[in-house]
This record gives structure tokens, C-alpha cells and sequence, in this order.
């Protein structure tokens, strides 16, 4: 059984899965992706564009995508939904003024056509500092409840420390595996 | 496999990609977003995307936009020959499509990342999509990559810094001193970039360039690349400076001659050589260089050579003559472009005895060379024409048969250049041209060279002694060729008309034939021109057949469009449209002197200097009510020494009661700011200053314009003067580094040399082709005779040069040139007086012992321009 398994885990393996990881500018993403790579926490400056990876997860390939959050690149986001497996989603948990735009932004965007088989994985980043909105404000403030057809769940991370980041990509690739 | 080989070589190595369709292309590049991506495929169609780029084809935005970002999505794919045609991708791209900047973090990832190969061409990339205010971001990386240790990273840098130094000088300016420390690289291709940037951040700084080439004469760069630069650098300073051999800068080129690499002593050779004001002493170690190369076994270094000599034996062909050895050994050479320029050279500067065995040489292979070199041989034989007029007859034929071989349309219009040079400059020489012509045209495939040979029978035609025989050529013209020929075959005919009356009768009946052509242009010509011949009256023939337009073309188009704005009652006023300036003899020997570049420039019918001034001075408001501009001075009058605080050249526009003077100025002081800049103007002799227009601001190193507006006195013969000027101004000190100015200012002035106004500011030249018919056509009415001596003048090209330049009138009928050993000679000259009043002077001299006597003889359509030429000289 175990080998049936691994047989088909590598077949699974062969083709690398497509992951966008958005959100507002500020809320860790390029932080993230990198902590993914190489697992280590690398200076960032704001992204104008695109970070691309392969990140390696187990016996996983994906390809992460990370996209900057400014206001003047967020139009551009719509132009990498296609062929998109799964959506980390980032959201700073210290920014209360914007989690509303934060919102708003989610909202939008799972209303894309394209997107509509798309998995959601929200981060609720920068959980090390103290004061932070705890994960369930956070899903309340994103109205994650109202979220329908769709499997999503959220996670309380902490890029800098790297905290809750294997369980998220434990439960993204479980996730990712079963729909295929 | 051989057998596919085989069949590859029959297709001729057919071009691939040559049935490209743009639409499939682009829907091609959809593929760019499938995963996994397929590098092979990806970059095939990338290629194909960038053929068809390169070969010209547009592709709108829209789509663009959308390949662009297709195309980004190969950023996942690590392939390195993939990634390298995604890089030249966006280059291509980059000014078509929108919103480019969303690979910026990519590129910057991959200027900084650990492969090499992608450093340098994403640095390039990077570079082409940033604007001035994206550069902020990435300047810190940039600064980085100057003084990277992999050289191909930090020359990708430094040439990028040069692109992007002209679009945001101010943030390239600050990463001087990565650029100082780039030019001690032990890599010759980075000392090189890298002294580039240098210079390019302080061009503007002529102490600063001068300190640079200074210091790096010293300390011997490494790379011949560098060296060449700073050659040339060097070389512009002399120019700007116009410094002499005793210039340390000079003192370096001449160094450079002894340099250990070929490509900086060819460098310095030429530099030497190419210098305004050389001397023959300085000229000859450079010559001997270029000698020594004569003989160099390496065929581009001899070509270098030879093509240089060239160049100098069109100015110093003495200079030349102690290679003429060397060049002898060439004229068989296998290379028949050195052997081309070798004997061109030769021709140049060898004795007239020479010329037959050299043309003979020349002919034996004028089938083999390409009609660039033939070009060169036309331009050989039209300053050998010019050196030994003597030798017309060979060269015509030459030319001639030049003529009926194959060619393109640049090569026959040098040839025809030439022998209309040819019969301008010689009399003896004009029936055989004219014949060589008129059978050219017979058969000739390019309407502007026809045109042009048409217009010339018709000046030159009908003053022949047989004039009958032309006509059969330029009837032909009418039957045979399309609209444009014909048109002017019309008006080379009706010129014939006007002159020869025995012809006239001949002509009315050649001439109502195209009354019935399908063109309009050609039917209305002849219509127009029968009309008047049939008046038989010699003054409508002369202003309507024979002179022709004498006003500018683009004025006429303003001053046409300015009366279809504002309509009124009143028909359009020809007079008020400025005449036409005829280019001056200066001018045209210029232009033989600098013989290719030359022609290029005076061929364009473009706006001439004066319409430019006139486009200028009708935006003036304040100047709206001064009437239509009459002539502008030719050069600006420098009215301050070069290196001084302030420059200041001065523009004479006349106007019908005005003089407007136009002072362009500049601030060279960095610290500075000076604002309501005015030339205050005093003259003792009637002018009134009407009205000031101040140059609001002058910033450092921006050139402003302030104008000074003086009525002429009174009294229509008074109209010379001199003024003696001030520049006035508020000035305001500024941080040169900011640009911030000071609130408070003071006044202050700047004394400037004086401006006179001369009789030649008043007289605009024309042309007119038949003297003898305006002569008479003006009549004596207005007639003032005079006699003067002119003790100062030696000969009589000198006095015939000095009365035109006091007049300022155009030569008629070629009277400026002095049959050599004459002892009298009659100058005709033409003009219009300020106000639209035909002048004519016909002046007589006659060579004395002491001095030359003049007897001048003035007609004019109105008295006081008569009395105003005839004391001209005076």
C-alpha cells in the first residue's frame, strides 16, 4: 500500500503546481516565498512586479508566484490568474486601517473566472508581534464565513520566525493532492 | 543525414523565418502561458516575435501589451537561452508595450543573482524600462554593478548609465565616483565604458574635461579603447579652445603617435589630420604615420590609411605629395577600394602631366568597384577640373561615358553635379556639357536629375550660339516622359521663347501642343507661358518667364496661410512675402570643400535660416506690428570675447521702418541666475530705441533671446549707423548644485562691443538670370553714375569682392569671376532695397597703378535706394 503510495505521490510530483501568493504591499509575501525556497529570512525591498520560484515542499514541486502588493500593481494581478492551482493569500495582522481594503481585494479576486477552482490559503502574517489580531478577527474581518464552493482555510504565520508556515504547506499540498 | 544536407543546399540557404505572418506570431505567443513552459518552443517563438520586430513591423499596443506579458511568464523557466531572449524580448518591447515595469523585480533579482550570464543583460533590460522616477529604486544596485568584479556585469553598467544619463542626468551625475574607480579596471573594455561615462557626466564642464584628459594622458590607461576616447575628447577641447601646437593637449595627441597599439596611433593620425587650423609642420609626423601604414601588410590598416590621405589632399594636398610613392604602389592594389582611393588621392595631388595615365589606370577598373568608390572618383574629377581647367575636354568625356554605364541614382547625380560644376566654373567647357547632358536625358529613369538638366537648358540654352539645337532634346522630354519632366520641359521651352525671338514662332507652336496634355500642371504652364509670349513684351517676359520666383518657398506658404486666415478686402501682396536668400559664394565653396556632407545639407528645400527667424520674431507679440520681416544678417555678430562670464551674438532682422535686433545670450556662470535681460542701445545718428523686450529669465547655460526694437530715422538716405551696447540685468546668486535661488537680486550691466548697421542690412541679393533684360526693363529713370577710386584695393578680385560685401547684392551672369589677366572687368549685381524696390548696380573697374577705379552706375525703382547704393561704397 505504502508503495502504491510513493508511486503515485511521484507521479503527483512530475507536475509542479501553480501557486499566486497575493495581498496588500507590506504584508510579508516576498518575505514568505522566500522562507519557502531556501528557509532562511532574506531583505526585502517592495516588489514592482513579480518574484517567481520553484519551491520544493516533501515530494511536491511548486511553482509560487509572488506578486507585488502596491496599489499601482495590484491591476497586474489578474494577468497570472490562469492555469492557478492554489492562492496564498497574506494578510498583516498588525494593519488594522486596511484590513478592510485587504477585504475588498479578496473579494474581488475570488470573483474572477479564472480562479473559481483555485484553493485559498490566508496567512495571518506577523503573528510574533505582540498586539496583533488574533486568526479568528482576522477571518471575520475578511468575511472568510461567506466563502462558498471553494476549499479554503486560514493560518496564523510568522514569516520572520517562521512559525505555522509547514503546517499551512502541509494542509495546502493535502489539499492540492486531493483534487487531482 | 547527406542527403537532407543536400537538399538544404539546393533551397540556397533559404531564410526561414521570411514567410513570418504577424497575427499567427502573436497567437503563437499564447503558448508562453501553458505550464510547464517548453523552452525549445518558447524560444523559437520568441525568435520569431523578434524577427519580426527588427524587420519593421508595427504592432499596436494592445497587442503588444499582451505578448509583453505572456512573455513574463517565462521568468519561471530557469533556461539560460530562454531567459537571454526573454531579456532581448523586453528590450524590444519595451517602448511599445504598457505598464513594463512589472519585470522590474525580476530583472533586479537577476542583475544581482549568482548567474553571471544573466547579470549583464538584465542590467541592459532594467535599464531600457526604467524612467527617471523608477530609478530611484534600483540606483543603489546599479551603483553596485559599476564596480562589480565580473567585467562583462560592470560594462553592461556603465553603457546603460550612458543611455539612461540622457533621459535623468541629474541622478547618472551622482554615481561619478563608482565610474572614477571603474576606469582604474584592469579590463580594457570597462576602462573604456567607464571613461566614457566619465566624460558624458562632466561634459558640460570644460575645466573638469580639460583636469580629465590631463590626468589620464598621465597615468597611461591599459585599454587602446580608452585611449582612442580620450583622443577624441582631447581633440574637441583643441577645437572648442582653438589652441595651437603648443597645447599640452596637442602635446598628448602627437604622443599618441608613438603609442604601441595601431588602433590609437590611426586614431591620433586622424585626429591630427582632421583639425581646423592645422599647419603643415604639425601635419607631418602624422602623414608619415599614415605612410608607414601604406605599406602595412594588413589590408584595413591600409585602407584606413589611403581613405585619411584622401580626406587631407582635398585641404592640403602639399602635405601629401611625399607619399605619392607609396600610393603608386597601391593603384594595383587587389583591393579595389584602396586602389580607388589611391589613385583619387593621386589625382589629387599629382602634376597636370599625370592625369591621362592615371584616368586610364582609373577606367581599367570602374566596372569593378562599387558606386560608392565610383563617387569618390566623380568627386576626384571635379577638383581636378577645378585645379587644371585645362583638362576639361578628358575629363568631360570621361564623365560622359561614366554617364551611359550602369549606376544608381546617387552616383549619376554626382556625375551631373559635377559637369554642371564643370560648366559653371568654364566657359569653354559648357557646349560640350550641355551636349553630354541633353543625350543623358534622353535616357534617363530619375525625374530629379531630369528636372534639374531641363531648368538648366533653359538658363543656359538659349544664350548659346546655336540655341535651335537644344530644342529637339527637350521636345522629346514633352512626348515621351512622365508629368513632372514634361512640366519642366514646358518652362525650359518657354524660356527659349523669351530669348530667341527667331525661335519664338517655333516654340508658340511646340507649346500648344501641351495645352491638350493630361496633367494639369503641364497644361497650366503652357497656358500660362503662351499667353505671355504672345505679349511680346520683353518686361513681362523677363519677370514672368525668365526670373521666375524670387521669394522664399516657406515664407510664401506662411504669409498664404496667415491671408486665409484673416480674410480681407484687399488682394494678397506678393512684396510682403521675404525674398528668397540666395546662397553666397562662401557658402557654396564650403560646400565643395566639404564635398559628401555638404550637399546633403543644402539639397533639402527646408526652412532656410530667415524663415526660422521669422517663425521666431511672429511669436514675439510685442513685434506683431513691424510688417513682414525684409532680410535678416547672415552669420551672428559674437558681440563678447569667447570665456566670458556672459555670451551674447547678435541677429539683424530689417523691416520695412524697423530694425529688430535679436540677441541670442547665455549665462556661463553656474552661480547665477539673471532675469529681465535687456541690451540697452545708444546710437548718435537718428535711430530711436522703440521698445525693449527683456529675456524674462537666464538660467546657467540656457541661451535666451532678448530683442531691441529701433525705428530708422526720417530721412529715407539716412540708414547707416552705429550703436554702442550694454547688456542690463537683475542678477540672483543660486547653490549650483540646486538650482535654489536667492530671494534678493541686484542690478548690474555688461559693457558689449559695438553694432553697426551697414547698406548690405538694407539690400536682400537676387538673381537675376538675364541682366541685360532687367537693365532695361527698370530703366534710366532713377539712374545715378559715378566714379570712384579705390586705393586700397591691389587687384581686381579683391575690389569685386569688397563692392559686393558693401552692397550686399547678388552677382549677375557670373560677373564675380575675374577672367585671369584682364586688366578691366564688369560687375553686374542684383538686388531688392528694403520696401520691395528692384536695385541694379553695374560697376566697371579697371586695375591702375594706383589702385582700382570703379564707375558705378546705379538703376533703381525708387530714388533713394538709388542714392543709398550709389554712396555704399563710398
Amino acid at each position: 500500500m505504502g508503495g502504491l503510495f510513493s508511486y503515485f505521490a511521484n507521479l503527483f510530483g512530475s507536475k509542479e503546481r501553480r501557486i499566486l501568493i497575493l495581498g496588500l504591499d507590506g504584508a510579508g509575501k516576498t518575505t514568505i516565498l522566500y522562507r519557502l525556497q531556501v528557509g532562511e529570512v532574506v531583505t526585502t525591498i517592495p516588489t514592482i512586479g513579480f518574484n517567481v520560484e520553484t519551491v520544493q515542499y516533501k515530494n511536491l514541486k511548486f511553482q509560487v508566484w509572488d506578486l507585488g502588493g502596491q496599489t499601482s500593481i495590484r491591476p497586474y494581478w489578474r494577468c497570472y490568474y490562469s492555469n492557478t492551482d492554489a492562492i496564498i493569500y497574506v494578510v498583516d495582522s498588525m494593519d488594522r486601517d486596511r484590513i478592510g481594503i485587504s477585504k475588498q481585494e479578496l473579494v474581488s479576486m475570488l470573483e474572477e473566472e479564472e480562479l473559481k477552482k483555485a484553493t485559498l490559503c490566508v496567512f495571518a502574517n506577523k503573528q510574533d508581534i505582540e498586539g496583533a489580531l488574533t486568526v479568528t478577527e482576522v477571518a471575520n474581518a475578511l468575511g472568510l464565513s461567506s466563502i462558498k464552493n471553494r476549499k479554503y482555510q486560514i493560518f496564523k504565520t510568522s514569516a520572520i520566525k517562521g512559525e505555522g508556515l509547514d503546517e499551512a504547506m502541509e494542509w495546502l499540498a493535502n489539499a492540492l493532492q486531493n483534487t487531482k | 543525414m547527406m542527403k537532407r544536407d543536400k537538399k538544404e543546399d539546393d533551397n540556397g540557404g533559404l531564410n526561414p523565418f521570411s514567410y513570418l505572418e504577424k497575427t499567427s506570431v502573436l497567437q503563437e505567443g499564447r503558448r508562453f502561458n501553458e505550464t510547464p513552459i517548453n523552452p525549445r518552443t518558447c524560444c523559437h517563438i520568441l525568435t520569431k516575435i523578434l524577427y519580426l520586430l527588427n524587420q519593421g513591423e508595427h504592432i499596436g499596443t494592445t497587442e503588444a501589451t499582451e505578448t509583453f506579458f505572456a512573455m513574463t511568464k517565462l521568468f519561471q523557466s530557469k533556461d539560460v537561452t530562454l531567459r537571454r531572449l526573454v531579456y532581448l524580448g523586453i528590450k524590444e518591447m519595451a517602448n511599445i508595450a504598457e505598464d513594463v515595469i512589472i519585470v522590474t523585480s525580476s530583472l533586479t533579482k537577476d542583475m544581482t543573482g549568482k548567474e553571471d550570464q544573466f547579470r549583464g543583460p538584465a542590467i541592459r533590460a532594467l535599464c531600457r524600462i526604467t524612467d527617471t522616477t523608477m530609478l530611484q529604486s534600483i540606483e543603489r544596485y546599479m551603483k553596485q554593478a559599476i564596480v562589480d568584479k565580473v567585467h562583462a556585469v560592470s560594462s553592461a553598467a556603465l553603457t546603460s548609465s550612458l543611455h539612461l544619463a540622457r533621459q535623468s542626468p541629474d541622478v547618472v551625475k551622482r554615481w561619478v565616483n563608482e565610474a572614477q574607480e571603474a576606469v582604474n579596471s584592469d579590463n580594457i573594455m570597462v576602462q573604456y565604458h567607464a571613461l566614457g561615462l566619465l566624460f558624458h557626466i562632466r561634459k558640460n564642464d570644460k575645466l573638469a574635461v580639460t583636469k580629465l584628459v590631463s590626468k589620464f594622458s598621465r597615468h597611461s590607461l591599459k585599454s587602446p579603447y580608452a585611449y582612442c576616447l580620450l583622443i577624441r575628447i582631447a581633440c574637441k577641447l583643441l577645437e572648442e579652445e582653438g589652441a595651437g601646437s603648443d597645447s599640452p593637449m596637442f602635446e598628448f595627441l602627437e604622443s599618441c603617435l608613438r603609442h604601441k597599439s595601431e588602433m590609437v596611433i590611426y586614431e591620433a593620425a586622424h585626429a591630427i589630420v582632421n583639425m581646423k587650423h592645422t599647419t603643415a609642420k604639425e601635419l607631418a609626423p602624422a602623414v608619415s604615420v599614415l605612410q608607414l601604414f601604406c605599406s602595412s601588410p594588413k589590408p584595413t590598416l591600409r585602407f584606413a590609411a589611403v581613405r585619411t590621405l584622401n580626406k587631407v589632399s582635398m585641404k592640403h594636398p602639399a602635405a601629401v605629395t611625399a607619399c605619392n610613392l607609396d600610393l603608386e604602389n597601391m593603384i594595383t592594389d587587389v583591393n579595389r577600394s584602396i586602389a580607388t582611393l589611391a589613385i583619387t588621392t593621386l589625382l589629387k595631388t599629382g602634376s597636370e602631366s599625370s592625369v591621362d595615365r592615371l584616368m586610364k589606370q582609373i577606367s581599367s577598373f570602374m566596372s569593378e568597384i562599387s558606386d560608392e568608390f565610383k563617387i569618390v572618383v566623380v568627386q576626384a574629377i571635379r577638383s581636378l577640373c577645378l585645379k587644371f581647367p585645362r583638362k576639361h575636354s578628358v575629363m568631360m568625356n570621361f564623365l560622359s561615358s561614366m554617364l551611359r554605364d550602369e549606376g544608381g541614382f546617387e552616383y549619376k547625380k554626382a556625375i551631373v553635379d559635377t559637369i554642371i560644376g564643370i560648366i559653371e566654373e568654364n566657359q569653354e567647357a559648357k557646349e560640350a556639357g550641355l551636349a553630354h547632358l541633353c543625350e543623358f536625358i534622353e535616357d534617363c529613369e530619375h525625374t530629379v536629375l531630369a528636372t534639374r538638366i531641363l531648368h538648366l537648358l533653359g538658363r543656359e540654352g538659349p544664350r548659346t550660339p546655336q540655341p535651335n539645337k537644344y530644342i529637339r532634346f527637350i521636345y522629346n522630354r514633352v512626348i515621351l516622359e512622365n508629368a513632372a519632366v514634361r512640366a519642366a520641359a514646358v518652362s525650359a521651352l518657354a524660356k527659349f521663347g523669351a530669348h530667341c525671338e527667331d525661335l519664338l514662332p517655333s516654340i508658340v507652336v511646340l507649346l500648344q501642343r501641351s495645352e491638350l496634355d493630361t496633367d494639369d500642371e503641364v497644361r497650366d504652364r503652357a497656358t500660362f507661358y503662351l499667353n505671355i509670349l504672345r505679349q511680346k513684351q520683353k518686361a513681362l517676359n523677363s519677370a514672368y518667364i525668365l526670373n521666375g520666383l524670387q521669394v522664399s518657398i516657406v515664407g510664401l506658404e506662411r504669409a498664404l496661410h496667415q491671408y486665409t486666415l484673416e480674410p480681407s478686402e484687399t488682394p494678397f501682396d506678393l512684396k510682403t512675402v521675404p525674398l528668397a536668400v540666395q546662397p553666397t559664394q562662401e557658402m557654396k565653396t564650403a560646400a565643395v570643400a566639404g564635398e559628401i556632407a555638404a550637399p546633403k545639407a543644402t539639397e533639402k528645400i527646408a526652412a532656410s535660416r530667415q524663415d526660422i527667424y521669422a517663425e521666431q520674431l511672429s511669436r514675439v507679440p510685442e513685434l506683431a506690428n513691424v510688417g513682414p520681416l525684409f532680410k535678416s544678417s547672415n552669420l551672428p555678430i559674437e558681440l563678447t570675447e569667447s570665456e566670458t562670464e556672459y555670451n551674447v551674438r547678435c541677429v539683424k532682422h530689417t523691416f520695412p521702418h524697423h530694425i529688430v535686433f535679436q540677441y541670442d545670450c547665455i549665462n556661463t556662470l553656474n552661480d547665477q541666475v539673471l532675469e529681465n535681460v535687456t541690451v540697452q542701445m545708444e546710437s548718435a545718428d537718428g535711430f530711436e530705441v522703440v521698445r525693449y523686450i527683456p529675456a524674462p529669465k537666464l538660467p546657467y547655460d540656457q541661451p535666451g533671446t532678448c530683442y531691441t526694437l529701433v525705428s530708422l530715422p526720417d530721412d529715407p538716405t539716412a540708414v547707416t549707423g552705429t550703436f554702442s551696447c550694454t547688456l542690463k540685468f537683475l542678477v540672483k546668486d543660486c547653490d549650483p548644485n540646486t538650482g535654489e535661488t536667492d530671494e534678493e537680486g541686484y542690478e548690474d550691466e555688461y559693457v558689449l562691443e559695438d553694432v553697426e548697421i551697414v547698406v548690405a542690412d538694407h539690400v536682400q541679393r537676387v538673381m537675376k538670370p538675364n541682366f541685360g533684360a532687367s537693365w532695361e526693363e527698370v530703366g534710366a529713370e532713377n539712374e545715378l553714375e559715378d566714379t570712384y577710386a579705390l586705393s586700397s584695393m591691389k587687384t581686381l578680385e579683391e575690389a569685386v569682392k569688397n563692392v559686393i560685401q558693401f552692397m550686399g547684392m547678388q552677382p549677375c551672369e557670373r560677373s564675380d569671376k575675374v577672367p585671369e589677366g584682364k586688366s578691366s572687368h564688369t560687375l553686374y549685381l542684383g538686388g531688392v532695397y528694403r520696401g520691395g524696390h528692384d536695385v541694379l548696380v553695374r560697376s566697371k573697374l579697371a586695375l591702375t597703378e594706383n589702385g582700382v577705379t570703379m564707375q558705378i552706375t546705379v538703376r533703381s525703382t525708387d530714388s533713394s535706394a538709388a542714392e543709398v547704393i550709389a554712396r555704399a561704397v563710398g
